[in-house]
């Protein structure tokens, strides 16, 4: 009963001056929309963004890297306890970046319930010779269905199929950036030169563009058979193992314990790829930003609106408080105005915010770094329209807050003898 | 007057600092029995209205002391004063104060939605009683801004009496009034006090209205200077 009789009294002022309160709701209606629209598109972004990276990257990469013995032969003298060794002869031994015991470590692999999938890998160096000069180049070597489902490599391939790697013998995708300074064009052979000088011919049957133009001067594919072929390894020979987990975030302890088990060197995602969470997270917190202070500028809109409308109705407040409505009573009354026009503007807000992440996810969006975008990104997290929402409600309810303790402490004798 | 006391002031005083302390109200001593229809007269500045609003419960800053149907209003909370205000008094202004964005009735039933003691349906049934009394039941669906000055002050009485409040109290109710319009309003009041037996206490400074009532007090310089039967 009385809530609804503050409602009802709520209501009659706010349609009294319906002008200013429409323009206030729609103040917090253009914050809300804004907030949503650009927190949808940053977060959109940082995905792609994101992904760029992330897709492509094992969560958890075994590999060997060529180290100089941890145990120099002087320290496992006892003469000299507790002094500093200097004398450190005893250099790096010349062996391949190989995997060793590569089967056993995939039965393994296979086993392990944390594990979605993995891709062996054999990376080697080479030269691509172009006429009489040669380009530094790599070669990777892949499991070409492995890394299509863990790594959307057919993603980055233009102008060719994955399929035609592994149908063709000693076919090549070709990095786009290498492939346009050799000006080779699909079907065409090349040559390379490994690093051991063995010289090799190649068919051209796609070529890779990842974005990222370092990389694709760089790289191109092979399927692992070639590639063994290329260095002369039998088949088992792998160099890295790249390992995607069911969970992301369980990455640094599963390479730990691989770096353990298996006696190779295990990275995670995290450890590798640091900044690129650290990006996420600041753009993340511009947006934020940037969303709270519009709200907080249409905040400033209600206040306003609402000093205003107590001094007008000064009259109204004074008779009320007169004939029985407690200092409490009409603080309640401006207080539903103004969560009344925070929750009208916040909701309108939502939905238009909806309508325009939806509108910016439709307009054309192409850049040769990204060939499989082809519209600005959205994040629809509905995460976001909660927030918006709580925010809506919160700043309505600060705005409102002071205006409305004035007029519930307005006294009602100085109103009415001023008359 | 066998009848209770409605309302009772016992020594009330009230002064300003302004900038030298003002005595407004020197030790008000009076009480006003069911039924009665009292009338203050005085001239401006002697301190009726301030009277009239400690009377009322809206000024707290004064000493002595006030009982409200046998009830001491003194260290009562805002919201205590706020529910004696609704349920034993009812105002009549000198402005009228209806609120433009309600009709007629509704500003009518207010102060009962606000005590709650009734359903919605009987509190209408009420207020168009009460409109009827007045004789304006005809307006009860247009809104305020549509009645003529003696009209709105007629809504405005049928407001004060929507709780059959123990005393309806009036600051210059028809100060703002033609001659007819006050003839019409006093009439009202007068009715109320013999056909209804409504307590009734009024300030005004018209000679002819204080004149008619059935007890006149009247103030100078903050005191009680003598009580006309």
């Amino acid at each position: 009963m009385k809530i609804g009789l503050i409602a009802e009294v709520s209501l009659a002022l706010l349609t009294a001056r319906l002008k200013q309160t429409l323009i206030a709701a729609i103040g917090v209606t253009f914050s809300i929309t804004m907030f949503i629209a650009l927190l949808s598109f940053m977060a959109g972004l940082n995905d792609l963004l994101d992904n760029l990276i992330l897709n492509r990257t094992p969560h958890v990469r075994l590999y060997n890297e060529i180290l100089p013995s941890p145990v120099q032969p002087i320290e496992r003298s006892g003469s000299y306890p507790g002094a500093y060794h200097f004398i450190r002869h005893v250099k790096p031994k010349s062996e391949l970046p190989e995997i060793k015991n590569s089967a056993a470590i995939i039965q393994a692999l296979k086993k392990d319930p944390r594990v979605l999938g993995f891709a062996p890998k054999t990376t080697l160096p080479i030269f691509y010779n172009v006429g009489s000069i040669n380009l530094t180049g790599m070669i990777n070597g892949i499991e070409v269905d492995a890394e299509n489902r863990l790594f959307t490599f057919q993603d980055y391939v233009v102008g060719g199929q994955t399929n035609d790697l592994k149908n063709t013998p000693n076919s090549i995708i070709l990095g786009i950036g290498a492939a346009k300074k050799m000006l080779v064009q699909r079907g065409d052979i090349i040559q390379v030169t490994t690093a051991e000088g063995v010289r090799f011919q190649l068919k051209v049957v796609g070529f890779f563009q990842s974005g990222i133009e370092e990389i694709d001067k760089v790289q191109s594919y092979t399927t692992l058979a070639t590639s063994r072929k290329m260095l002369g390894k039998p088949a088992g020979y792998i160099t890295d193992l790249q390992i995607k987990l069911k969970d992301i975030a369980l990455a640094p302890k599963a390479a730990q314990e691989y770096h353990h088990l298996f006696g190779t060197e295990a990275i995670d995602i995290q450890t590798a790829n640091a900044q690129f969470e650290t990006g996420s997270s600041v753009r993340t917190l511009i947006s934020y930003a940037v969303g709270i202070t519009l709200l907080i500028v249409a905040g400033f809109g209600i206040y306003n609106i609402l000093n205003m409308m107590i001094y007008e109705k000064m009259d109204s407040i004074a008779i009320l408080k007169a004939m029985g409505f407690s200092g409490r009573d009409v603080n309640a009354i401006f207080i539903t105005i103004a969560l009344t026009i925070g929750l009208a503007g916040g909701a309108l807000g939502l939905v238009l915010g909806l309508g325009l992440s939806a509108l910016i996810g439709q307009i054309p969006f192409n850049t040769p770094s990204l060939p499989t975008v082809e519209t600005y990104p959205i994040n629809y997290n509905p995460n976001f329209y909660i927030i918006g929402a709580v925010f809506s409600i919160i700043t309505t309810y600060l705005a409102g807050y002071l205006p409305s303790r004035k007029a519930g402490k307005i006294d009602p004798v100085d109103i009415i003898r001023g008359k | 007057m066998e009848s209770k006391k409605v309302i009772e002031a016992k020594g009330i005083s009230k002064s300003f600092y302004d900038p030298i302390l003002v005595k407004v109200l020197n030790d008000v001593t009076f009480a006003i029995h069911a039924g009665e229809f009292v009338s203050i007269m005085g001239k401006s500045g002697c301190g009726k209205s301030t009277l009239l609003y400690i009377l009322s419960t809206m000024d707290t800053q004064y000493e002595g002391e006030l009982l409200l149907d046998g009830t001491r209003m003194k260290d009562k909370s805002d919201a205590d004063l706020a529910h004696v205000r609704n349920e034993k008094i009812g105002f009549v202004f000198q402005f009228h104060y209806l609120l433009n964005e309600f009709d007629n009735l509704h500003n009518v039933m207010l102060p009962g939605l606000k005590l709650g003691k009734h359903s919605k349906k009987e509190i209408e049934q009420k207020a168009y009683e009460k409109l009827k009394i007045l004789g304006i039941e005809k307006e009860a669906l247009k809104y305020p801004n549509q009645l003529s000055g003696g009209q709105k002050q007629r809504v405005a009485i049928a407001r004060a009496l929507i709780n059959d409040p123990l005393i309806i109290m009036g600051d210059e109710p028809t100060g703002n009034l033609d001659k007819a319009n006050s003839d019409i309003v006093f009439n009202i009041f007068k009715e109320l006090a013999e056909e209804y037996h409504q307590s009734l206490l009024i300030v005004t400074h018209d000679q002819d209205f204080a004149a008619n009532t059935q007890r006149t007090i009247i103030m100078e310089d903050g005191k009680i200077l003598n009580t006309k039967d």
